[in-house]
């Protein structure tokens, strides 16, 4: 499934509704973006006004309809990749993983996802430390 | 696989995250860049109520503030004189130029800068005095067909980034018959090669009047000169020949033309237009006779307004001139003179470029990483006969390789952002204080998220997400105003530290030879001048005594240090309790 690119018109700029309901705390799978969306469109524009947002998204929210990964479940899901427990993920191994099971990344998030990722010194993926680093925020 | 979706949703929600933070850094940076353009209109008008109320300043020959504000002409600067009597040394490795100049010397220009060479001061005096001949020569309204050539390519605001400019020149050529240009303003200032930029942009003009075409923006105005940076990078360049160097680029500048039409279908202006735009009316006008900020609404606008998405046209409060304007204003113009599109500049854009206005409106900006490393790309328009405009981005950056959003998302842009906000805070804490204890009648110290939010809105007056931001503020927030119900008058200390722009200002004004030092009578005259414009009523005789006290080594001249100790000495004088204060200023940082 390709990621879907609705905006929301309330911002100079359009923002991707995936990015919106992120930064809020949840978690939704492409599926689950894909039937908010559906509940809250203009038509087929691939607008989203404001006003039908936010009610949806305020019972997204009290129901915490898509709650967040406990960190050790993240490591878990690594590790089922890295099957020799080395530590480690080659690049090529993550990139065929992500862009051809679950929910496929596009070749661009594949490209930001190696280049934040990946050690520059040595091409692997050190997951254990990169949980650590990323789930770590310092807001919200 | 499961494993597979677990990853990808983390990394998703990971990639959001920082695309919000990016986005408020902007946020911030942006308002905080324009509340500053707004102080600096009104610092404009603090001088036109010193031009009403102190006719004779010191006494002694012209008036400093109305020669700033009324600029006579200097005669002598009309003549061949004010550069052929400057000697260029043996000694002298830089370029060299020979008028009329040929492809040769713009060559010659752009190695030289390439290899960080100063250009000598007669040969800027001289190119400057060609290029004011010229303008001298062309009307407000500059009219270009693309009949005779290719493709004209449209750029936005440089701000003294040369490293754009050369990249823009790689990328798309040098300009020549073949290459015509279109520069929308704002040159100068903010960068730290304006003198370079300019130099370059003015020599193409003498040596192609009909390929290349420069529009005015609102930082070709010497008073933003002196805020921005461009008199301070003249003065530290050109230290002999500096004041007759800005004195000539503020001729070259008020003689800089307003508009530019292709094929009369496109209109190109810096900032924008209003509802009182007309552009018949705007080609009649004197444009050198009308300074940037004064009362002709006309070229203000032009130089000034942004557009907006409601329909309608209000005053621009977030720049502090010009307006914002709607789609229908712009339809309207369009219809009015047979147009089809505006490009304008004058604000940043991520992708250096932005369509509105149902795509009648185009945002074209030149200067990549505007506000740090990694902020946001250039861009340029190429427009042909069929008058379609295509895009072309850049981006300067260290490496060649294509910049991803963790790269693009400095984190020190934020720091910086952050940093930014909290002095403005820190500047309005009295404010600030009073607004959030209207809100706790119980004193209990506290008030509710969104009380807060809503003080921070109208004391500051910056649109930004400020509940968003609210976890990095709350540091400066968390103190007990308990001890702020003795607080009446505003804090002295932070008046200061608001105005010290403008202080610094005032002081270079009246620092004329910008040694740095100023007489005490100067500094005396200063003072009033600081006093009356705040409204605050101060005794000549204590004014003396404290000027014969902050000369420390009494050799007659202050520097500005001593300057603004001046004023912290006073509020000490004046403030009946200072033990509150020494409570008060533990608490932020």
């Amino acid at each position: 499934m390709m990621p879907l690119v609705h905006r929301l018109i309330f911002w100079e700029t359009p923002v991707e509704i995936g990015t919106i309901i992120y930064s809020l705390g949840c978690f939704p799978t492409q599926a689950d973006l894909h039937d908010f969306t559906a509940e809250v469109e203009e038509g087929h524009t691939g607008y989203i006004h404001l006003d039908k947002f936010l009610p949806v998204m305020t019972k997204v929210l009290l129901e915490n309809k898509y709650p967040p990964i406990p960190e050790d479940l993240l490591l878990q899901a690594f590790e089922v990749l890295d099957k020799e427990k080395k530590g480690y993920l080659e690049p090529e191994d993550l990139t065929k993983y992500m862009t051809q099971e679950g929910d496929v990344f596009t070749q661009e998030e594949m490209d930001e996802m190696l280049t934040a990722l990946v050690d520059h010194e040595k091409n692997l993926i050190y997951y254990k430390d990169l949980i650590n680093l990323l789930t770590i925020d310092p807001d919200m | 696989m499961k494993a597979a979706v677990l990853i990808q949703r983390w990394y998703r929600r990971y990639m959001a995250r920082l695309e919000m933070r990016r986005r408020y850094t902007w946020n911030i940076f942006q308002s905080i860049e324009y509340a500053g353009e707004q102080d600096q209109l009104q610092l404009s008008s603090f001088f036109s109520f010193m031009l009403d109320n102190f006719t004779q300043l010191n006494g002694n020959g012209p008036d400093l503030i109305s020669q700033l504000l009324d600029p006579v002409v200097d005669p002598w600067l009309d003549k061949e004189t004010c550069y052929n009597l400057i000697a260029v040394p043996e000694s002298y490795t830089g370029p060299r130029l020979s008028f009329p100049l040929s492809v040769s010397d713009t060559n010659t220009l752009l190695g030289a800068f390439k290899e960080q060479q100063t250009l000598h001061a007669r040969y800027v005096l001289q190119l400057l005095y060609e290029t004011k001949k010229l303008l001298k020569q062309m009307p407000n309204i500059i009219h270009l067909s693309t009949s005779y050539t290719k493709e004209i390519t449209i750029c936005g605001d440089l701000h003294g980034r040369l490293d754009d400019l050369l990249l823009i020149f790689y990328k798309n050529g040098l300009p020549s018959a073949e290459t015509p240009y279109v520069f929308n303003g704002d040159f100068v200032d903010r960068g730290k090669k304006s003198v370079e930029v300019v130099m370059l942009l003015f020599a193409y003009l003498l040596l192609y009047p009909d390929y290349m075409h420069l529009n005015r923006g609102n930082h070709e105005d010497h008073i933003m000169n002196l805020r921005y940076g461009f008199t301070k990078e003249v003065m530290l360049k050109y230290k002999t020949h500096g004041r007759e160097i800005l004195q000539l680029f503020q001729d070259v500048f008020s003689l800089l033309p307003v508009a530019t039409v292709i094929d009369g279908k496109i209109l190109i202006v810096h900032g924008g237009i209003s509802d009182q735009t007309d552009l018949d009316f705007l080609s009649t006008i004197e444009r050198h006779k009308v300074s940037g900020s004064k009362q002709s609404f006309t070229i203000v606008d032009i130089l000034w307004s942004d557009p907006k998405t409601q329909e309608g046209c209000s005053a621009n409060t977030f720049r502090g001139g010009g307006c914002y304007f709607g789609p229908d204003i712009t339809q309207r113009l369009l219809l009015q003179h047979g147009l089809q599109l505006l490009i304008r500049s004058h604000e940043c854009k991520q992708e250096g470029y932005e369509l509105c206005h149902g795509g009648q409106v185009i945002t074209i900006f030149s200067a990549s990483n505007y506000y740090e490393e990694g902020s946001n790309r250039g861009a340029y328009i190429k427009v042909g006969r069929e008058l379609v405009p295509r895009f072309y981005q850049y981006q300067v950056s260290r490496t060649t390789r294509k910049l991803t959003l963790t790269q693009r998302y400095n984190r020190s842009a934020e720091g910086s952002a952050l940093r930014a906000l909290k002095e403005k805070l820190f500047t309005h804490r009295s404010e600030l204080m009073s607004g959030f204890q209207q809100y706790d009648q119980n004193n209990t110290g506290c008030v509710s998220v969104s009380e807060w939010a809503q003080v921070l809105e109208s004391v500051l007056r910056l649109d930004l997400p400020w509940r968003t931001l609210r976890p990095h503020l709350s540091s400066v927030v968390t103190i007990s105003f308990l001890l702020f119900s003795f607080q009446v008058t505003p804090n002295l200390a932070e008046t200061l530290f608001r105005y010290r722009t403008d202080i610094g200002i005032i002081f270079n004004i009246i620092d004329k030879d910008h040694s740095g030092l100023i007489s005490i009578e100067e500094f005396r005259h200063t003072w009033r001048l600081f006093s009356a414009h705040l409204g605050v009523d101060i005794d000549d005789r204590a004014i003396d005594d404290l000027a014969r006290s902050i000369d420390f080594n009494k050799d007659g001249s202050i520097d500005f240090t001593e300057f603004l100790e001046a004023f912290r000495v006073v509020h000490k004088l004046d403030n009946k309790d200072q033990q509150l204060n020494g409570k008060m200023d533990g608490k932020f940082s």
